[in-house]
């Protein structure tokens, strides 16, 4: 009766897309109410009148989030994180990816090495001797200690693995008759076939960057180091009235917490949502490169 | 010196490989040898080597904890149940699209069901712990609405693992259609058109063409999460528990955290760390065997 290809049954089209369109609403519903929350007063929110759209609208949370000295220092050690990170995570990833994409007869001791970087994603020495080991190399409070652990990320080195291995074979052996070293084949024939997916790596680098909490919060002993996420796990998830100062507590009785936890979950979403658009544009053929074939 | 051509070509390589080489060594395999902890009463002053030796006697002691057997247990069954929803969801929400006509439509859904993905769960708790308290939270206002008792999501121990596998859905399962998506492009259109004039129905066509096209990508996407069943979510349960919940809603990588950077019980955390670890490397290895088996696949 009804057929795929030629003859679509209408009844069960109009079922499908509404119950997809429902699926994304309840998906995404979360995400705006928190949104509408944020730009609401806080009477409007505690009488459970907001929705989807913000009820009295209002910037006032926006204003007592953004003169919280705390959380701007917090904003800045991540943007300073992401602009440190990436370039060395993209660095590293691009001088290991080189090397352990050659043939076995072009670099004897690649085995050795790829082995060397596979056991670390298959064994590690757990949460406390990786904490000791950080201690030891004095990174505790500093913004590396939030970078240099993490610098190599074996799981885009593989994924530029495999995109290096399709370069073709042909245009690296006339480079090398032309006499070219190694260093001027990764700069100029390698890294310049390869944008698309150092454009796709470096976006989940910042999106990782960005997101990552837990470093920061057992790393930094001093809470004015912690990045945005961590301070907003403490703040949020786990608030600590420690952390916050007397004017905090003084203007809290004002505007209510909970219109000003949004704000400050929007704050911290909106890079992400900023850069979902070219993200989007990215991951599919990055993982599509990446992880499955076959 | 170097008489030997081809170790001079490969010198450049290993300069390339050694920044990364040495940051490796340091905090990747230094904490393997941190490991020594596990079999030490360790004391902060006296570091890693100057501490008493005291054999199996942390292992001893984990095994004595309480809490043990069932922090075991909740952490095998929260990753048990997100593994099929893991599945489940993302290749029923894969087949709706692929029968999606209108292009605009399929891609509006997939730009807003792929976005939790990329949220932090910091953030995305933060939004849970408001929509779903139980005093002035929208769900609990919504089920209020239609008639339903308030139900407190985060701090009923009995309805707490069920929360735990819907978020996580909420965020993952988006992206997990893409892998789906991607296979289903990859079935011959011409065994449809078979299957038509042979006068197969939709289900038919489902059950016999579709499903099968995919059963491979299904299967190896099965066995390799095997791997994962002792991780239950560490960054999702450490945001969303509380104290309420750890009978159903504590799980290994919690109980380490807690026992070691809460209370300071290193050689403790390290030994519990030390045997997940074990376990874990052991299903990975056989996951990885099986997808071999079952699929072809190979990493490199």
């Amino acid at each position: 009766m009804a057929s795929k290809m030629l003859r679509p049954a209408p009844l069960f089209n109009i079922l499908n897309q509404v119950l997809l369109a429902v699926l994304a609403i309840v998906c995404v519903f979360p995400i705006v109410h928190v949104l509408a929350l944020s730009f609401s007063t806080s009477t409007a929110a505690a009488s459970g009148r907001v929705t989807l759209w913000p009820v009295e609208f209002t910037l006032s949370s926006y204003r007592f989030v953004t003169d919280t000295p705390a959380f701007g220092r917090a904003f800045g050690i991540s943007v300073q994180r992401v602009l440190l990170g990436m370039p060395i995570n993209m660095l590293l990833t691009v001088l290991v990816a080189y090397p352990l994409a050659k043939e076995r007869r072009q670099f004897r001791a690649r085995t050795f090495f790829v082995w060397f970087f596979l056991v670390t994603i298959l064994f590690s020495g757990g949460l406390i001797p990786w904490y000791m080991v950080i201690r030891l190399t004095g990174l505790i409070d500093s913004v590396w200690a939030l970078i240099l652990p993490g610098a190599v990320p074996i799981f885009n080195v593989i994924l530029m693995i495999n995109f290096f291995r399709n370069v073709p074979p042909a245009l690296e052996e006339a480079a090398y008759m032309d006499g070219a070293g190694h260093g001027t084949l990764l700069w100029r024939i390698y890294l310049p076939l390869s944008v698309p997916v150092i454009a796709t790596v470096s976006l989940f680098v910042i999106v990782g960057h960005w997101n990552a909490w837990f470093d920061g919060l057992i790393l930094m002993n001093n809470p004015s180091r912690y990045p945005l996420q961590s301070y907003l796990q403490t703040i949020i998830i786990n608030p600590d009235p420690k952390m916050l100062t007397e004017r905090d507590l003084e203007i809290l009785k004002v505007i209510n917490n909970r219109t000003t936890r949004a704000a400050q979950i929007f704050i911290a979403m909106l890079p992400i949502l900023v850069a979902y658009p070219f993200l989007q544009r990215y991951f599919t053929t990055g993982i599509t490169l990446g992880s499955v074939k076959g | 010196m170097l008489k030997d051509k081809k170790l001079r070509r490969e010198l450049p390589l290993y300069a390339m490989l050694a920044p990364a080489v040495v940051l490796v060594l340091v905090y990747a395999y230094g904490p393997m040898l941190g490991i020594v902890i596990a079999f030490q009463r360790f004391l902060p002053g006296k570091g890693l080597f100057g501490s008493p030796w005291i054999g199996l006697d942390n292992f001893r002691f984990m095994f004595q904890m309480p809490t043990i057997w069932q922090v075991v247990g909740n952490t095998i069954l929260i990753a048990g149940m997100k593994i099929v929803a893991g599945i489940f969801v993302p290749v029923t929400v894969a087949l709706m699209l692929n029968d999606v006509g209108s292009q605009p439509f399929k891609r509006s859904i997939q730009t807003i069901i792929y976005l939790p993905h990329f949220l932090s769960w910091v953030i995305l708790s933060g939004i849970l712990i408001d929509i779903l308290s139980p005093s002035e939270g929208i769900v609990n206002q919504l089920l209020e609405l239609l008639g339903f008792e308030t139900v407190f999501f985060l701090g009923d121990d009995r309805v707490f693992p069920f929360t735990l596998v819907v978020t996580d859905v909420w965020k993952s399962f988006g992206f997990g259609t893409i892998v789906y998506l991607a296979a289903l492009t990859g079935i011959d259109p011409a065994l449809y058109e078979a299957a038509l004039v042979d006068g197969a129905g939709r289900w038919q066509q489902t059950r016999h063409i579709t499903l099968p096209g995919i059963s491979s990508t299904i299967i190896l996407l099965t066995t390799l999460s095997l791997g994962n069943i002792l991780n239950a979510g560490f960054d999702q349960v450490f945001n969303l528990y509380s104290p309420l919940v750890y009978r159903t809603g504590d799980i290994i990588d919690t109980l380490v955290y807690r026992t070691g950077l809460v209370n300071n019980q290193y050689g403790v955390a390290t030994a519990v760390g030390l045997l997940k670890s074990l376990v874990a490397l052991l299903l990975i290895g056989t996951s990885y065997k099986l997808a071999q088996k079952a699929a072809n696949y190979t990493i490199f």
